[in-house]
């Protein structure tokens, strides 16, 4: 690792303005991405910002049909929270399946969708839900939030301060893990709501996670699982590298698909 | 046995200090002046250095020293080399290119170092090795064995044309063993391929080069299974210093799998950059540099043909072999292809003829050496795959097939040198089938299939060489080194007792079950024994310990020495109590005149030793005793491993559902260690067989699996609970009867287990690992 200087920040405000102080500096949260990279010596931030003890970008309130998950909220928070279980069990589920109990302890949501790695799994929650990213100047739509592999529309400067979303009907969330890194090789999220049925897929896409009209259109008929068993997905907008094919991603979009309806 | 003795379920001594994070591994030593070590390493997997420039680095924060290789060969450091001499067919030498410590001239895979930085700290020794400037003219490179045995191929060594090392044979004659393939009712052939594997210990490897100006004397502390091997190559062969003015101490160290027995070039380089810049140095791998450069294991391709008579008996066996050797050969790689794995080839059956071509072949990838099982596994999955998918060719039951073929008069001469001393393969595999409930399978497979799932069951029957070897016979086959053990039993004058061994132990459990011997012996507890190894200040001479030699060899060499402190202790104790030498028994840590109520302690015993007061007439005080144990033969551990899976047909996920392992390994000195042994290499060889592949790309020579996101390690719950039971037939080539254990889990495993998989889905050229995706890919082309 290259050294670097630490600072926590007290507001969201401090951290920008902390951050804004050097031009080589990076914000944190959990670290469970960005220090592993700068062990490797991949990234070099003269800064390190900690978001973590920022207090409005903590917890999870569910009010006037609406949930609320703080930016510095740990995935272990997410997958045990009574609130989250009863709003939308399959998002408590989808954190419970992130990493390791290490990993779950210190990684965030806001970290996670800030990053968006293409196999990462909250993002196909958050367009899965129609979720809004509120961040320190505007609210972002999800649909708008992910631009490409871990490309989002946030400024450099932008802190996401929390991801809100209208409980679901119905949602569920099956994921194939990467036999080396369990991340996702492929992983879909359904949600029926009032925005209709959408469909998130994450760790297959070849420009990272994406919704699956096909397969959105199919379900807003008829929400089972045979109604998408033969909606296939073209393999030439697919990952392919040596855990698997786009050939092979394309069929588990269909079995996780299927799978999370059943799940839902 | 008594509770303690051998056959007892002693709970590991060693444990302790490991589970309280008080082991002493190298990183964690520390001495003063002590700085750090980073490496200049290759990007690219070929091209001609053309110039080093370190001024840069020179002038930064901490900086101490920028040493390249010129400096290395100026200062007369020698090339590393491979201890083993294998001859082609043709009566050459095996053509071994230069591997120097640091690369001058120019670099053959991606991660060969170029130079190195020592600094303060290790943060400011990896800034300055980023800022050493090597100016590089990239060559093509070339990953595959196959490939780079083909015209129009980069040469990767000058003294290796067309890439080839060696091309060797053994067995029967080949006109022969064609005819006798010729003549068969039946014949499978398979293509079998062995992924190649990264070693992965826990503790990744270290170094620390202490030079003392003033005797002129180098302190080595090392991640090695075999400290004296160190030594001895580093001096006879480096020319890093005089065996007597080197010491080599392996403290604990945290697993090895074969991939510490080799001298790298990092040691090396530890030792000489302390002379050159005063201080002690210190390097400790990180796993990407642990990816890059451990000696990986296995990547072999194979074709073979197995011959049967109308009565299914095997009439012949032909196996072509091309081993991938990486960009150097490293310390015993020539070995591992040959005399490790060709010998193998009869398996448990009776086979009179075999003929074995193995190539060995130069790529542009780490150099490739023993892992765990080194050479056995290979062949184990190579027959084993066969004679199932012959089993299911002849259409007769796996069982019925290799029972037939089953050798069952001992000692078996096979065609490929190994004389086989003692077994009973019935045995195993009857224990194994009952344990599986091999017969109750077909309801199994029903029921899975209503659920939608895929159930497969399969098996392997498994022999390996162990208690490697008796040190003229692996000298005539070209072998560098004898392969015996040494020890010695130092009888303290208060009765505790230290041994000395040349055996290493980096995980299996030595501290315990060589105190059991001595337990055993005198009755005395553990306790009051210890065992000392590692350091070759304190142990004069060893081998150390791979290939499952530390029971077989290590302990004999215990036996012979407490034999001999047996006969004076009894002397002694004869005179003390004015009986008969031959009347005296020595048991529950006292020594007793037979048929009397006369006893005296033992540690009185010792006492009398050192004070020396009232000896026989003529004896020298003192009660210690070392002896060497040179073996007979091998020894033959078998067995029969049943695995049952379950896969689903969508995703092509394996779920193993049953893992049955039926072992003979002569007599037992500590089951529960033992067990542990056959768990931790059975989930070895379940990573080979699921999980693991190194990945390059074929192309530029990068190595695409660099860390834990892309390599995939066995973890706990991709693993059944197992069930492990022991046969015994005993060795009858040494004084314990014991076989060895170390390496049998990792050898039997994988083709049980992939004959399982192609079981479910009726493919049988399935390739390991069986990726979920691989294994989809086969279904979705059957359907
Ligand atoms: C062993 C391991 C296994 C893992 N497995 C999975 C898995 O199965 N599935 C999965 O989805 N993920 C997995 N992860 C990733 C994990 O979920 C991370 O926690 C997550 O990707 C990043 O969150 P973090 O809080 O750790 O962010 P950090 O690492 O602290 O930051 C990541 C990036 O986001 C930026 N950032 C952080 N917070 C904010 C914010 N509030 N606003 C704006 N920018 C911000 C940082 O500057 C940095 O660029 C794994 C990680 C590890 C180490």
């Amino acid at each position: 690792m290259y050294a670097t200087n630490y600072h926590r920040a007290s507001s969201v405000a401090d951290a920008v303005h902390l951050k804004g102080a050097s031009d080589e500096s990076k914000y944190v949260s959990g670290g469970m991405t960005l220090i592993p990279t700068m062990k490797q010596r991949l990234a070099a931030p003269s800064d390190l910002v900690d978001l973590r003890h920022i207090a409005e970008m903590k917890g999870i309130t569910v009010s006037g049909g609406s949930v609320r998950i703080g930016a510095a909220t740990t995935h272990a928070e997410v997958a045990q929270s009574s609130d989250i279980k009863a709003a939308c069990p399959a998002l408590a589920h989808l954190a419970s399946l992130i990493g390791d109990p290490h990993v779950r302890h210190m990684g965030t949501i806001g970290g996670s969708i800030a990053n968006n790695d293409p196999a990462a799994d909250y993002p196909s929650a958050m367009l899965a839900l129609a979720a809004t990213i509120v961040t320190d100047r505007r609210e972002i739509a999800a649909d708008d939030f992910f631009t490409g592999l871990f490309e989002t529309a946030l400024a450099d400067d932008e802190i996401v301060v929390a991801v809100t979303f209208r409980p679901p009907e119905r949602a569920g969330y099956c994921k194939f893990p990467n036999p080396a890194s369990r991340y996702a090789m492929t992983g879909v999220f359904v949600a029926k709501g009032t925005d209709g049925v959408r469909v998130g897929v994450t760790g297959a896409g070849a420009d990272g996670v994406f919704r699956h009209a096909a397969m959105e259109a199919a379900l807003a008929s008829d929400f089972s699982p045979q109604a998408i068993a033969s909606v296939t997905t073209d393999p030439s907008d697919l990952l392919s590298d040596i855990h698997g094919s786009a050939e092979y991603r394309a069929n588990l979009v269909t079995v996780m698909a299927r799978r999370a309806v059943a799940a839902a | 046995m008594g509770v303690e003795g051998i056959g007892a379920r002693v709970e590991r001594k060693e444990d302790k200090r490991f589970l309280t994070g008080k082991g002493r591994y190298t990183d964690d030593m520390v001495v003063p002046g002590m700085k750090y070590a980073a490496f200049v390493r290759s990007p690219h997997a070929h091209a001609k250095i053309k110039s080093v420039d370190g001024s840069t680095a020179e002038g930064m924060p901490g900086v101490i020293g920028v040493l390249n290789g010129q400096q290395m060969l100026d200062d007369g450091i020698g090339n590393l080399i491979c201890g083993w001499m294998i001859h082609s067919k043709d009566g050459s030498p095996m053509k071994m290119g230069a591997w120097r410590p640091l690369a001058h001239e120019t670099v053959r895979y991606v991660g060969d170092a170029v130079a190195v930085v020592v600094a303060d700290s290790i943060d400011e020794a990896r800034d300055a090795a980023e800022a050493v400037v090597v100016d590089y003219e990239e060559l093509p490179a070339v990953t595959e064995a196959a490939t780079a045995l083909t015209g129009g191929q980069p040469q990767i060594h000058p003294e290796a044309g067309g890439n080839l090392i060696y091309d060797w044979a053994i067995g029967t004659d080949v006109a022969e063993t064609d005819a006798a393939i010729a003549a068969a009712a039946h014949v499978t052939e398979m293509t079998i391929v062995n992924n190649r594997l990264s070693p992965n210990p826990m503790e990744p490897r270290a170094a620390l080069g202490i030079y003392d100006g003033a005797e002129d004397h180098y302190t080595c502390y090392t991640t090695s299974q075999n400290p004296h091997v160190a030594r001895l190559v580093m001096s006879a062969f480096y020319n890093v210093a005089p065996e007597n003015k080197l010491r080599v101490i392996a403290p604990d160290v945290g697993g090895g799998f074969g991939s510490k027995i080799f001298i790298y070039p990092e040691e090396i380089v530890c030792l000489w950059a302390s002379k050159r810049t005063g201080v002690p140095v210190k390097w400790t791998s990180d796993r990407t540099e642990a990816f890059l450069t451990d000696a990986h294991g296995r990547d072999h391709l194979s074709t073979v043909k197995m011959a049967f008579d109308s009565d299914n008996r095997i009439t012949a066996l032909k196996v072509d072999t091309i081993a991938n050797f990486g960009a150097y050969m490293s310390l015993f790689s020539s070995s591992v292809p040959t005399y490790l794995y060709a010998t193998l080839l009869s398996g448990q059956y009776d086979i009179p003829a075999i003929h074995a071509n193995v190539r060995a072949v130069y790529t542009n990838t780490a150099p490739v050496d023993a892992y765990r099982g080194a050479g056995r596994p290979e062949a184990t999955y190579l027959l084993e795959r066969t004679i199932e998918t012959a089993a299911r060719e002849l259409g007769v039951s796996p069982a019925e097939l290799r029972r037939k073929n089953f050798i069952r008069s001992f000692p078996h001469q096979t065609p490929v040198i190994m004389n086989y001393d003692a077994g009973d393969y019935e045995a195993s595999l009857e224990a194994a089938m009952k344990e599986a409930d091999w017969a109750g399978f077909d309801a199994r497979k029903a029921e899975a299939e209503g659920r939608g799932k895929k159930r497969g069951i399969g098996m392997s029957c498994y022999i390996e060489a162990c208690g490697i070897a008796p040190s003229a016979a692996v000298g005539s086959l070209g072998a560098g080194v004898g392969l015996w053990e040494s020890a010695e039993v130092r009888v303290n004058a208060v009765g505790t007792i230290e041994v000395l061994t040349g055996s290493h132990s980096h995980g299996q459990g030595h501290e315990t079950t060589f105190a059991q011997l001595v337990a055993d012996r005198f009755g005395v507890p553990i306790d009051s024994v210890s065992i000392v190894h590692g350091d070759t200040d304190k142990v004069q001479m060893g081998m150390g310990t791979y290939g499952s030699r530390s029971g077989a060899v290590g302990m004999s060499a215990i036996v012979k020495a407490l034999d001999k402190v047996e006969v004076k202790a009894k002397k002694i104790a004869a005179h003390l109590m004015e009986a008969d030498e031959s009347d005296i028994v020595i048991e529950n840590g006292e020594a007793k005149v037979a048929g009397t109520d006369k006893t005296v302690p033992w540690f009185q015993v010792a006492l009398a030793a050192y004070t020396a007061h009232n000896l026989p007439a003529g004896m020298e005080p003192g009660l210690k005793e070392g002896a060497f144990y040179d073996p007979s033969n091998f020894t033959f551990p078998a067995g029969c491993y049943i695995c049952e899976v379950e896969i689903d047909p969508e995703t092509g996920k394996t779920e193993i559902v049953q893992f049955v392992a039926a072992d003979d390994f002569g007599n037992i000195i500590n089951p529960m260690i033992v067990e542990g042994q056959v768990h931790g290499g059975i989930a070895q060889g379940i990573g080979q067989a699921l999980l693991e592949a190194v990945h390059y790309d074929p192309q530029t020579g990068q190595l695409l699996t660099a860390s834990y996101m892309d390599y995939a390690m066995p973890r706990a719950d991709d693993l059944p609970s197992f069930k492990v039971s022991h046969q015994n037939t005993p060795c009858p080539g040494n004084p314990l009867g014991i076989k060895g254990c170390g390496e049998a889990g990792a050898i039997g495993s994988p083709p049980a287990l992939m004959n399982a998989i192609t079981d479910a889905i009726g493919n049988n050229d399935l390739t390991m690992p069986a990726t979920p995706q691989k294994v989809w890919a086969a279904v979705h082309a059957a359907q």
